[in-house]
């Protein structure tokens, strides 16, 4: 069965960040340039945090702007990306409604949530968690 | 292999002007953090230096395992203490340690003084200097951080540290506030600040840190995530810090009144406990910490002049401000204490210290020592919120004589009203929470930083008493003295010492290893004695003598857990450390 990310609740979050550290780690790297996660407050850490990530849209803007095709369709909802393909105009990032498309400064090109679940182990609070996508919904 | 933690950003305020110089020897011989710091302020810190003059350095270190592994989010802020005159050093999380190491540095020390008011907008590799006039004077602290908030980029990567008033007006003891909630408390860094006419530091980055061992380090980060999940780590979230205020009550060590008593008949009212069932509106956590120990009260109030019109301010509670506003005080309810809590930091105050100081006031009002001539018409009672409302605003206002001298410290303002005897001073910094036997008083004294975070001297005595056991003042004293040094390379690699059960010296290693850098335990404990030898150069440098101590008469006064306390003992013990510190100093430690 295929999964994605998907956000719990979002008022568990305690703003530790350990899910966009834990993102990176995936490139075997401390830091957080390459996470495809981010966490932020709503306006103050009093009033609570955002979870910005990819939601694995059906019907995903960002791979309708792509002027290369480097982004297809992603089973069970989302993109992936062709690195080789990407000529990083940002087009992608522009079109995402939630901000959810980051980008790597040290090769231009965007950083996008592959869905893979690494974060959902180092969150302490059960804010994300990987949800089964029911095909044909 | 340079990740960023060697590069040194300096900055000078005078001239306007920035640079980075490469330290990897810096870093490689003295962690990073408190050991960094250290030798930055001996560098750059010159002898008999004005601790408000733009001579003195402000330095922030960060350490090694900042961005790598979770915990070592602590920033190390160094620079010589308007208050003591002497060593300053305070510790704050939030996402201060973060955004320094992820702007790409390992430390910054900032020079000079600015003519005109100014913040720092440091985003990577750009320093910018912004002009702050229509934030200064601004009333509240909060209020600079929201400005700063949506002018500066960087949301969710940054730290916005800044000063309130109290700062502003150069109070002793002013704080520094970060994410408007954790603070460089202790010392007077925001004096430091205001005398720069620094108002604020914005500060944000998104790099990268690259490892040796990719695959070692994924496990070693996992098996201290998991530790980190601990039951000895949970209770830091659960209740928080204010889980012992009851357990310090019962026993006896809980200093209220000024000290005049060590229990507090209203310490249920202010408990944990009673905190989490009533007010505990949100946790917080500092960035890449899963522990999440930051308690938010809710506190719901209405505006008099409106009917059903309510706000619900968010303020920050712990173990500390808790016995230095509410039972040093005599404040008997949640709510007020709330509000004095929130009127400090509104103002950028270190909390304890401005505690003390109005304990002592009250006391020295109440023994006809001052007068309402003195303070400004008011009249200090114990549990009298309104009154004590005021009087913070006084001394972050600065508003006459008396004022500026308790914004001095009550060791300054003693000398010049008298009543020493009741002035709780240890090496010129005001007491912190724990009356709870000789251990935590010599702590007070001989500590580098004069906080109970040096030696942990409290928790020798609790254990003392848990065992039913006294020991001489000379175990006393190699305990704190061996703590105090392992502390310091745990400050240095910036962990947060409720983290320090987990990081024993064999996962430091380990941790060491993963990262690429080999490191053996012995050689950690020789550069912990090191940077301790170090921080009492500078001390003595600047003229601290153990023999020059003073003893607060109060404390021998009011019974502790283990009794009452001697001067012959806490004497013994003072010597006893002169002549430990006698044979780190003369030790040649290698590095």
């Amino acid at each position: 069965m295929v999964k994605r990310l998907s956000v719990v609740d979002v008022n568990l979050c305690v703003g530790c960040q350990c899910c966009m550290m834990a993102c990176n780690r995936r490139f075997g790297e401390g830091g957080i340039a390459r996470s495809a996660i981010h966490i932020k407050s709503v306006g103050g850490v009093e009033r609570g945090f955002i979870v910005i990530v990819c939601r694995a849209c059906r019907d995903p803007s960002c791979l309708k702007v792509c002027p290369t095709n480097a982004l297809t369709r992603r089973v069970g909802g989302g993109v992936v990306l062709n690195q080789s393909r990407c000529i990083g105009c940002k087009r992608c990032v522009e079109s995402c409604t939630i901000d959810a498309i980051f980008w790597d400064e040290s090769v231009e090109k965007p950083v996008i949530c592959v869905h893979c679940g690494y974060c959902i182990d180092y969150c302490p609070y059960g804010v994300i968690r990987m949800e089964e996508v029911v095909e044909n919904e | 292999m340079n990740d960023g933690l060697a590069n040194v950003l300096h900055i000078d305020l005078s001239r306007k002007r920035f640079w980075v110089e490469e330290r990897s020897e810096l870093f490689d011989e003295m962690i990073g953090g408190s050991g960094a710091a250290i030798r930055l302020l001996e560098e750059e810190c010159p002898k008999g230096a004005d601790p408000l003059g733009p001579e003195n350095p402000i330095v922030l270190a960060v350490g090694p395992f900042t961005g790598l592994y979770p915990i070592a989010s602590k920033t190390v802020a160094m620079f010589k203490s308007p208050l003591t005159g002497n060593l300053g050093e305070s510790h704050c999380g939030g996402r201060s340690p973060i955004a320094i190491r992820f702007a790409g540095y390992g430390a910054i020390v900032i020079k000079g003084s600015s003519e005109t008011p100014i913040y720092l907008a440091i985003h990577g590799g750009k320093v910018l200097f912004r002009d702050a006039s229509v934030i200064w004077h601004m009333a509240n602290s909060a209020t600079v951080g929201r400005i700063l908030r949506e002018k500066e980029p960087g949301s969710g990567v940054r730290s916005i540290m800044r000063i309130g008033r109290a700062g502003e007006n150069l109070v002793s003891y002013a704080s520094v506030v970060t994410e408007t909630y954790r603070h460089f408390g202790r010392l007077g860094l925001g004096a430091v600040f205001g005398s720069k006419r620094l108002k604020a530091i914005v500060i944000s980055g998104r790099r990268s840190i690259p490892v040796s061992d990719m695959k070692g380090y994924r496990e070693t980060y996992r098996e201290i995530f998991e530790l980190l999940a601990s039951a000895e780590m949970r209770k830091y979230h659960e209740l928080g810090t204010s889980m012992n205020v009851n357990p310090l009550n019962e026993l006896g060590a809980l200093p209220t009144r000024n000290l005049q008593t060590s229990r507090f008949e209203h310490a249920e009212a202010l408990s944990g406990e009673n905190f989490a069932r009533k007010y505990l509106g949100r946790r917080v956590a500092c960035a890449h910490c899963p522990v999440a120990c930051i308690h938010l009260a809710a506190l719901r109030e209405p505006y008099e002049s409106e009917p059903y019109f309510y706000k619900t301010e968010m303020i920050s509670y712990d173990y500390e401000p808790i016995y230095a506003l509410g039972s040093m005080l005599g404040i008997s309810t949640p709510e007020a204490l709330l509000r004095l809590m929130d009127k400090v930091e509104v103002l950028g105050l270190d909390v304890i210290s401005t505690g003390v100081a109005l304990s002592w006031a009250t006391e020295a009002q109440q023994k006809g020592i001052v007068s309402t001539k003195e303070t400004n018409g008011l009249k200090l009672n114990w549990n009298d919120e309104e009154q004590y409302s005021k009087a913070i605003e006084y001394i972050a206002a600065q508003v006459n004589d008396f004022f500026k001298a308790l914004g001095k410290g009550v060791a300054y303002a003693s000398s010049v009203y008298g009543g020493e005897e009741f002035a709780l001073s240890f090496g010129g910094n005001e007491m912190p929470g724990y009356h709870t036997g000789p251990a935590a008083h010599i702590g007070f004294l001989i500590g580098s930083r004069h906080s109970h975070l040096d030696g942990a001297g409290y928790s020798i005595d609790q254990k003392a008493v848990a065992n039913k056991i006294i020991l001489t003042p000379r175990e006393i004293v190699d305990r704190i003295v061996e703590e105090e040094a392992w502390r310091q390379v745990l400050s240095s690699l910036v962990i947060c010492f409720f983290g320090r059960g987990v990081f024993k010296p064999a996962l430091i290693l380990l941790a060491f290893k993963a990262i690429g850098r080999e490191v053996s335990e012995e050689r950690l404990k020789r550069t912990g004695e090191n940077i301790l030898k170090k921080k009492y150069e500078f001390k003595r440098r600047e003229g601290f003598s153990i023999d020059s101590l003073e003893i607060p008469e109060r404390i021998l006064q009011t019974e502790t857990p283990l009794g009452y306390l001697s001067r012959e003992t806490i004497r013994e013990g003072l010597t006893t450390a002169e002549l430990r510190l006698n044979s780190i100093m003369t030790r040649n430690i290698p590095s």
